[in-house]
């Protein structure tokens, strides 16, 4: 996810002081991982000093000075092209998995105990993000989802994995 | 028969003891082992995924469990009786009171209405047919399903079958639910309700549910998994939660 395109997604409601569109960044898309002033105040120098951004005002405070952004017309048509763009899907080609069962035949080592202890792992997760799930808002739902189909497929990547376990063990001591 | 959820006879236990094992169980069918010496065990109130590859064993090792197939080698026992040495009748009766069941297609019987097939197995165990349908209102309700309790299962959609047949299940308070792949016919929010609604309910209640998979998003419901390969079991996690 670009931060600056979603901070200028965020803009196009109207102009946010820094600390508002931290806080409506973390809300909708933090999650576990919330934004640090830093990274607002770094990203909103960028945006501004490429034209996407404009300051709308300057409210004196007691903490750090708190400019006021209003994104500009060139930022909508910059949005409007980052939501029309497809994200390139990722292959995984160079999978940790992969290298790490690969690796362990070589080695001699248990694959097969390898892919039950990962597949036991991946399974806790989920286990973790229904739970979540259940509990939280349609906003939660959709993201665990997300995370959720990810992992399976890797799980069933595992599980195809060690029903090949043989063959591609002849094929890597070959 | 109560249609309020039974109290846990293991709650009030520091260790949550199995309700269900098996040990070193063997089922050999036309000379082909589907369990080669599959161990399992499930405490009160634990929902387990069973999963694994199709073939691998899972729905043999559910079917011997719920004591609707004898296996060939090894032991069952359910609340510290061998399912061995249970006569036919006796096991017959283990199954209607003690035990719930959900198959992927719901297995509704096609000339009752929902609020009758869920009424089913209360009337199996002797209630009358007004006083069965009366307890079989609140499972209907509990799945979401009240306002189709007088249509067929022709009449109402896969995920409303399904809900029938999960309320079916529970309606006799089973102390084990049995359900193989329960989802498995239905879409994803479908079989995401269902699944909800199924753990939701049976933990309530305190049963235990043995949940046959071969999906992981389904799995994840469960508290802990087991998986079958090759008719033999290996689960990463102790009983209980």
């Amino acid at each position: 996810m670009t931060i600056g395109h979603t901070l200028l997604g965020l803009l196009e409601s109207g102009p946010r002081h820094g600390y508002d569109l931290k806080r409506a960044f973390d809300e909708r898309f933090g999650h576990d991982r919330p934004l640090h002033y830093g990274q607002v105040y770094s990203t909103m120098s960028r945006l501004l000093k490429n034209g996407l951004v404009e300051v709308d005002g300057i409210e004196p405070g007691g903490g750090p000075e708190r400019k006021r952004y209003a994104i500009t017309d060139a930022g909508v048509t910059d949005v409007a092209g980052w939501l029309t763009t497809p994200e390139k899907p990722e292959p995984y080609l160079q999978s940790t998995l992969y290298t790490k069962v690969v690796l362990a035949l070589l080695t001699g080592r248990d694959a097969a105990e390898l892919l039950d202890v990962q597949r036991a792992e991946h399974l806790r997760l989920m286990r973790e993000l229904t739970r979540r799930k259940k509990g939280g808002d349609l906003a939660d739902q959709l993201i665990c989802d997300h995370a959720l189909f990810h992992l399976e497929a890797d799980l069933r990547w595992l599980e195809l994995t060690a029903a090949r376990l043989g063959k591609l063990a002849a094929e890597v001591r070959a | 028969m109560s249609t309020t959820p039974p109290t846990d006879p293991f709650a009030a236990d520091a260790e949550p003891a199995p309700i269900l094992t098996a040990t070193a169980l063997r089922k050999v069918y036309a000379g082909t082992p589907a369990l080669d010496g599959a161990d399992f065990a499930i405490a009160a109130g634990e929902t387990v995924a069973v999963m694994g590859p199709s073939g691998s064993g899972k729905s043999t090792l559910l079917h011997c469990l719920a004591g609707i197939v004898p296996a060939d080698d090894g032991t069952v026992t359910y609340a510290g009786r061998d399912l061995a040495a249970l006569s036919d009748a006796e096991r017959s009766a283990l199954r209607r009171r003690e035990f719930g069941f959900v198959f992927q297609f719901g297995q509704l019987v096609p000339e009752l209405t929902c609020v009758e097939n869920v009424a089913l197995p209360l009337r199996l165990t002797g209630l009358g047919r007004r006083d069965a349908e009366r307890a079989a209102r609140p499972w209907l309700e509990r799945l979401e399903v009240d306002d189709i309790a007088h249509q067929r299962p022709g009449e109402v959609s896969g995920g409303q079958g399904q809900r029938v047949a999960v309320a079916r299940a529970l309606a006799t308070t089973p102390r084990v639910v049995f359900a193989d792949e329960p989802t498995g016919a239905l879409d994803s929010l479908n079989g995401e309700r269902v699944m909800e609604l199924l753990t939701g309910a049976a933990q309530d209640s305190g049963a235990a549910v043995v949940l046959v998979t071969h999906e992981p998003r389904v799995a994840a419901y469960a508290d802990r998994e087991v998986v079958v390969r090759d008719g033999r079991t290996r689960s990463l996690e102790p009983v209980g939660r």
